[in-house]
């Protein structure tokens, strides 16, 4: 389907926000889902870009809502997307994929939120879905959010997260802004003084390079917490057809797109 | 160039409008509704696709490659985008013959479009005893036989890389169905129509082509392979000239009817198809790209045969104009 650019700005070097109006085949979104984006008609760059759900808003006017999508100009399909002017439309699949299981986090318990990079942006709309779900409870104390970047300049979603009441951690790379390290060390420094009697009542959600996530999965296999990751990959049709994206698991190789991108951390073999 | 715009200009009112061109064609046997069909391995079973395309408006609808045992594939990463294609080394993941009977096969009972079933394996046998399986099922009404994988090997070979294993697979399969076997050729040989002439030679009823373009690319600032598998199949536009012109090939040095495949976008390159040779077409990548596009390349066809009065899609068939 092809939904009408709202705004495309940049946020902070390389990091876009774009915003969609958004039918509603989106009111049902999980946080977790991605679109599949078409970002040229032509051949080249061919293939879609699979990009997560940033927000999705319904609450502004009557019916219409709007998806907002946060992403890194990296290669040539996110440079090309951030050169898209608003009243231009973007070719969208989805909501695709499996998001965060909301089920299982009870507000009651501790969450964790973890984010490397880029990994933030499917973590706000969780966040934001959280929040919603504590019914006007304040969610301070209950949802911790760790934002980790490179420099404090790539630093994204901090005012965001504490709009929505939740304890915001920052790590950076260089030490420029908050704790200085990567995010898993923070965590780790984090996770022991916060950890009540029973270890079960703390879930961790956690979304960034692959090599984080499977310290995250370890950090919460020591602690007996579990763990929600959120995987990215090059993707082939995003529907589960082509088997492009697969992770090893303990149940052999699941597609990230239609099996995923969320996963419990325990499942995945990360040497894999 | 979409498919509507190869009819731009041209509009018949109500009254004027030619006879709608009759689209079935037989690819040896297999009676199709029309020409356009889905290339293996992209597009699952079917089911995935399911939101997007009505697959019963297609001509056929072919399925992922199935093996007698369950293949876990290779290791990821799997598929990587090069300049207008894709290289992909998936390794034929599927969880195997009993599998399908048991879980998949029941799913195209109201099927109402042909099925044709991807049929790979390490032996001879293997291929044999899939084949003698399936024939038994009325769901299924003919079989590709995927000899042309380049992320497998078959005895350190791939068989559509030799004459003589081609020969011998066909001809082995061939006692093992009366249904229509189709026999998938591999782009990776110096000379595709000597191969297609051992598929038709064992007692192949048609041939598909092309399979993928073995290639490969590399990260440089890690210095591997952007494939966990080192090498993979090259798919998409990129292709598309190679496999028109090995279509041409073939179509001159056998007899037997052609799918045609490799890098269609659109009516076209369809229809480019068509006149080179090639009696239906298969949609792969481009799949990926616009899940619909095998349903629009069917329209753009219908179209072109009306704007240029051809009465029937074979009659477009090796129309190509040498003179």
């Amino acid at each position: 389907m092809k939904l009408e650019i709202l705004s495309n700005v940049i946020l902070k070097e390389d990091h876009y926000l774009l915003e969609l109006s958004a039918p509603q085949d989106f009111k049902e979104a999980l946080p977790g889902q991605f679109v599949h984006c078409r970002i040229e008609d032509s051949c080249d760059p061919l293939l879609r870009r699979p990009l997560s759900l940033h927000d999705v808003d319904f609450s502004a006017k009557q019916g219409l809502g709007i998806v907002r999508v946060l992403y890194k100009a990296v290669g040539r399909g996110t440079q090309l997307l951030a050169s898209r002017k608003p009243s231009m439309s973007l070719d969208v699949l989805g909501p695709l994929g499996k998001g965060f299981d909301l089920k299982t986090l009870d507000t009651k318990k501790k969450i964790f939120i973890v984010a490397g990079g880029i990994g933030v942006a499917p973590l706000f709309f969780l966040a934001k879905q959280l929040a919603a779900r504590s019914s006007g409870r304040p969610v301070a104390g209950k949802v911790v959010v760790l934002v980790g970047a490179k420099t404090k300049e790539q630093v994204l979603c901090e005012k965001e997260f504490k709009k929505l009441g939740c304890d915001v951690h920052i790590s950076t790379d260089d030490g420029s802004k908050g704790f200085k390290g990567r995010v898993t060390d923070l965590l780790k420094e984090l996770l022991p003084s916060t950890l009540p009697a029973g270890r079960q009542a703390l879930t961790i959600c956690a979304c960034g390079p692959k090599p984080m996530l499977a310290v995250v999965a370890d950090l919460a296999k020591k602690n007996n917490c579990q763990a929600q990751v959120s995987l990215e990959e090059f993707m082939g049709c995003g529907l589960g057809a082509c088997l492009g994206c697969v992770i090893r698991t303990t149940s052999g190789y699941q597609r990230i797109c239609h099996d995923g991108p969320v996963f419990d951390a325990g499942e995945i073999l990360w040497r894999g | 160039m979409t498919a509507r715009s190869l009819t731009q200009g041209r509009s018949y009112g109500e009254g004027e409008h030619p006879v709608k061109p009759r689209l079935e064609v037989n690819i040896g046997g297999l009676e199709l509704k029309n020409p356009v069909m889905v290339a293996s391995g992209t597009f699952g079973y079917g089911d995935e696709f399911a939101d997007y395309v009505d697959i019963n408006k297609l001509g056929a609808v072919v399925t992922k490659t199935i093996t007698k045992s369950r293949r876990q594939g290779t290791r990821p990463p799997r598929v990587y985008e090069t300049a207008a294609g894709m290289l992909n080394a998936i390794g034929l993941q599927n969880n195997g013959l009993q599998d399908f009977i048991d879980n998949k096969i029941g799913k195209y009972k109201n099927l109402k479009t042909k099925l044709i079933v991807s049929v790979g394996g390490e032996t001879n046998e293997e291929y044999a005893d899939i084949v003698s399986a399936l024939s038994a099922y009325k769901e299924v009404s003919a079989f590709e036989l995927n000899i042309s994988c380049p992320n497998i090997e078959y005895k350190d070979k791939i068989i559509a890389c030799d004459e003589g294993l081609t020969l011998r697979l066909v001809k082995e399969v061939r006692r093992a169905t009366r249904l229509p076997l189709i026999v998938k050729l591999s782009p990776n040989v110096t000379d595709i129509a000597q191969i297609a002439q051992a598929a038709q030679e064992g007692g192949a009823d048609a041939v598909s082509l092309v399979n993928t373009l073995l290639g490969m690319a590399i990260d440089v600032k890690s210095r591997k392979s952007v494939l966990g598998n080192i090498t993979g199949g090259l798919s998409g536009p990129a292709i598309k000239p190679v496999a028109l012109r090995m279509v041409w090939q073939v179509h001159n040095r056998i007899n037997l009817p052609i799918i045609g495949m490799g890098g269609i976008m659109n009516a076209r390159d369809a229809v480019e198809f068509m006149i080179a040779g090639a009696s239906a077409v298969a949609v792969g990548t481009a799949n990926f790209v616009e899940p619909k596009t095998s349903l629009e390349v069917l329209e753009g066809i219908s179209d072109y045969l009306c704007e240029h009065r051809f009465k029937t899609a074979s009659e477009l068939v090796g129309s190509l104009n040498v003179s």
